[in-house]
């Protein structure tokens, strides 16, 4: 069934386009060639609901996604303006009753979106031709359900998309050293010899940078745990992050079960730069559009409309950073301070207050710089590398906490350093618990160690325990997560029947 | 348009369905729904199912936000998520209300509790169906030609293409004049069923009693009412007086007194008299109390429930809920009157979870 939403843009609507175009390109954005189309809201809620793209695989979280958007929208809670997809040429969706001052602003901060999308080194690896990957891949699920009933493929995807999130979002941007194959189970007769492990070093510093003995300790150490995983012959040799490859190389599956667990990663590491640069994205095109919507866009009627959507855009609440708002307001502040030169050695140690507010030293160079901002960081490093202890306490940022004993949220800090530990850890594998394979044949048993690397938040326990099913039903044996429940280690076992958790003893 | 949306959609909706049959149940036996009628949609709230994952739990989980605010103010028991940088990235677990009609709802109860469907019996089926040839139609067997129309519709049409000639009034009617005459189904009501519910809403009633009472009236008027069309229902509500009220102010009303059941009967004694001659009509009667009645008042009841209502009822069932004042005692009067009368069935109610019983032992008969 192919279904065509494009209509021609109205008149009206391509000449904003091209206005727009032109601007957004005199002030240095690049970006591939832009479609936009009109849609009303049930299409535009429908293409939401596809997560931007106009063919999917049936599923039925796609139906509730947009069950949601449909009633969001009727009951008046929340609107969609505009969806953009990163593809080549970037697709970008008008919502058809949005008012034409609208339109202009919606416009404007797609086209930063799309600079984004094509600069930012983090979507380097992205399939830019995603839609016809997506049109594939629900072709073949189509198939599947097809061949072998409706039933068994939507509960494999079920299962799949449950662990969706278990993959590695550095993966495409690194070689891995493990990526070769493991050989067999069992390796034959080959003798087994721990490599040396050494720095590069000229020869005559050879015995100080790598100091004999040491590279011995070290072998001998390594040879020890060849030796151990030889005998309870456990892999992967180090945790696996990518829990998705490794199902996909080691689970007892069909192959269309392998094929459709492979989808569901591909789409999972199309959308994961995406999530790794919310705010820099978000704010990136903020920024556009204000500034070219103040610059050049608006007539003397709009401008009351265009500020109130703009404010109701940047707008905070207590709990929830604005990702619009933090972002644009990073990049300004970005901005500046290279245009005045608030930067390096002797700025940071200025510490008089007055002559750092009156700092200026006309470099100029604020724009080059968000443009090289744009080009190289994800959120994580962005706010890393610019979040400011000025900035923190001009835009009043505060942490909050969870405090178990009065069941609130409460704020915990304004130190600049807290809140900045708080922000990174929440950006950190997009504020999810980080779960790695540790074992494949755990209790030489074909059984699946999971470990959850604990750094103060504890899981879920309902809702790991129904994710445990579901890795159990892909597994096919036994799974085990090592966790911290109550403060205390513990290991959650499900072997098909029912979960059971005990205290973890260590040997 | 159709879309692939609309696929997932109704998977989606299909799914849903299956978690409202599941607990059925607890729906039921909440009064929300009370009031509505036939096919109106209602919203039922159903946890929304999601599909898990790992996730990191509130305790030890925190955030950073922005706005006013002293160090250690809180900021509310929040939605589960945390305020992340990613705004809106996880929806939390909250509840999603489902649009089911009452309809759907009756036949999903019907199926949980395995009522029979309820076969009208013989000539005493309400409606009948019936063709009645009263329309006409291009295409037919050549046995119900309309020969008349058939030549009128020719006639027009030489008319028009010039082709009649009024000196030579020849009329040949194609294949295309031909009209034949063709039939709708329309039903008749053939026999005629009304239901009687009567409530005891006097004193000794508490809220929870008059609450059960009305939830299970409700489900069975829904159930009922999706059995048989054209069906008509009667309310009479009474304390020690008996009013006859309409549909809406049975399942609201509040009131309180003494009671006297015989009042209640006498009442449906006079709209069976007046309104429903027993030759043509099916006569059910729903009667809910707590069987607290006026002392030497169930004489004057049994009387008129054995020579003027249950003679002519198909049907009458007595409800009893438990009430901390109620002595309960009238359930024994109608037991006793039940061995004599093969038409009467009677249910105890012993608290909420009982209406699911008392909705089985009333309909689960097929009568």
């Amino acid at each position: 069934m192919t279904i065509s939403t494009y209509r021609p843009l109205p008149a009206e609507i391509r000449a904003i386009q091209d206005e727009m175009e032109a601007i957004a390109a005199s002030y240095g954005l690049d970006f591939y060639e832009t479609i936009f189309e009109m849609l009303d809201y049930e299409e535009l809620s429908m293409f939401a609901a596809y997560g931007g793209f106009p063919i999917r695989y049936p599923h039925w979280r796609f139906g509730a996604e947009f069950d949601e958007l449909m009633k969001g929208y009727s009951y008046g809670l929340q609107k969609i303006y505009e969806m953009v997809i990163n593809t080549d040429p970037c697709y970008a969706y008008l919502l058809s009753c949005n008012s034409i001052t609208d339109q202009k602003l919606v416009i404007a901060h797609v086209y930063g979106h799309c600079d984004f999308f094509k600069n930012n080194a983090w979507f380097a690896p992205t399939n830019r031709r995603m839609l016809d990957q997506m049109a594939n891949h629900a072709a073949r699920i189509n198939r599947y359900i097809d061949k072998y009933g409706h039933e068994p493929v939507e509960e494999f995807i079920d299962a799949c998309l449950s662990i969706d999130d278990l993959i590695d979002p550095y993966a495409p941007h690194i070689v891995r050293t493990a990526a070769k194959e493991r050989k067999s189970v069992i390796p034959g007769d080959e003798q087994l010899q721990a490599p040396e492990r050494k720095f590069q070093a000229k020869e005559y510093m050879d015995s100080y940078i790598n100091p004999p003995e040491v590279i011995a300790k070290e072998q001998q150490a390594q040879q020890e745990l060849l030796e151990r995983q030889q005998i309870t012959r456990s892999f992967p040799d180090r945790p696996e992050r990518d829990v998705l490859q490794f199902l996909i190389n080691h689970a007892q599956l069909r192959e269309w079960q392998r094929d459709v667990l492979s989808i569901i990663r591909d789409e999972a590491y199309y959308f994961a730069p995406q999530g790794q640069t919310k705010i820099m994205n978000e704010g990136w095109a903020s920024y556009w559009h204000s500034t070219i919507m103040t610059g050049h866009g608006l007539t003397d009627a709009e401008v009351i409309d265009y500020a109130d959507h703009h404010s109701g855009t940047m707008a905070t609440s207590p709990t929830r950073l604005n990702p619009y708002k933090l972002g644009i307001e990073l990049f300004r502040d970005i901005e500046e301070r290279w245009n005045k030169g608030q930067f390096g050695p002797e700025w940071e140690a200025c510490d008089d207050a007055h002559e750092r507010e009156r700092w200026d030293k006309q470099l100029g160079l604020g724009r080059e710089k968000i443009f090289e901002v744009r080009r190289i960081h994800n959120d994580i490093t962005f706010i890393d590398t610019f979040l400011t202890e000025d900035f923190c306490r001009k835009h009043k940022l505060f942490s909050f906490a969870y405090n178990d004993e009065n069941k609130t949220y409460e704020i915990e800090s304004r130190e600049f350093e807290e809140v900045k530990k708080h922000l990174l850890k929440n950006l950190t594998n997009f504020g999810r618990p980080v779960i790695r394979v540790m074992d494949g044949n755990y209790l030489n048993r074909g059984d699946l160690y999971l470990q959850h690397q604990y750094e103060g938040n504890e899981l879920k326990i309902d809702y790991a325990e129904d994710t445990l099913t579901n890795i159990q039903k892909i597994w096919g044996r036994c799974v085990y997560l090592e966790t911290v429940v109550d403060d205390i280690q513990c290991l959650m076992t499900f072997d098909g029947h029912e979960h059971q958790r005990a205290p973890l003893i260590k040997n | 348009m159709t879309q692939n949306i609309d696929r997932d959609l109704q998977r989606f909706k299909h799914i849903v369905k299956g978690k409202v049959r599941s607990n059925l149940r607890k729906y039921v036996t909440h009064g929300e729904m009370l009031g509505r009628k036939g096919r109106e949609v209602v919203s039922i709230p159903v946890p929304n199912i999601d599909i898990p994952h790992f996730r990191h739990g509130k305790k030890g989980s925190g955030g950073a936000g922005q706005g006013e605010g002293e160090v250690g103010q809180s900021l509310g028991p929040g939605e589960p998520e945390p305020g992340t940088g990613e705004a809106g990235s996880e929806p939390g677990r909250h509840v999603r209300e489902v649009e089911v009609s009452l309809e759907e709802l009756a036949m999903m109860l019907g199926e949980e509790l395995e009522l029979p469907n309820i076969v009208p019996k013989g000539a005493e089926t309400l409606v009948a169906e019936k063709d009645r040839y009263n329309s006409v139609s291009q295409v037919g067997p050549d046995s119900l030609r309309h020969f008349k129309r058939t030549f009128k519709q020719a006639l027009k049409r030489q008319i028009a293409t010039g082709q009649y000639n009024p000196d030579r009034p020849i009329v040949i009617p194609t294949r295309d004049d031909t009209v034949y005459k063709s039939w709708t189904t329309v039903s008749e009501p053939r026999a005629n069923a009304v239901i009687i519910y009567v409530m005891d809403v006097s004193g000794s009633m508490g809220d929870e009693q008059k609450e059960i009472v009305r939830t299970a009236a409700f489900w069975i008027d829904t159930w009922l009412s999706s059995q048989y069309r054209g069906l008509q229902k009667r309310y009479v509500v009474h304390d020690a007086a008996a009013h006859e009220v309409d549909e809406d102010t049975f399942f609201r009303i509040r009131e309180s007194g003494g009671t006297r059941i015989s009042s209640a009967y006498e009442r449906i004694q006079r709209i069976i008299e007046t309104d429903y001659p027993v030759a043509d009509w099916n006569i059910y009667v729903f009667q809910f109390s707590d069987g607290d009645n006026w002392g030497d008042d169930n004489n004057a009841c049994l009387s008129i429930l054995k020579n003027h209502i249950l003679p002519v009822s198909n049907l009458f069932c007595y409800g009893q809920v438990e009430s901390p004042y109620g002595s309960g005692e009238y359930l024994r009067e109608v037991r006793r009157i039940a061995e004599i009368f093969d038409n009467v069935t009677t249910s105890l109610i012993e608290d909420k979870n009982g209406i699911y019983g008392c909705i089985k032992d009333f309909l689960g008969t097929g009568k």
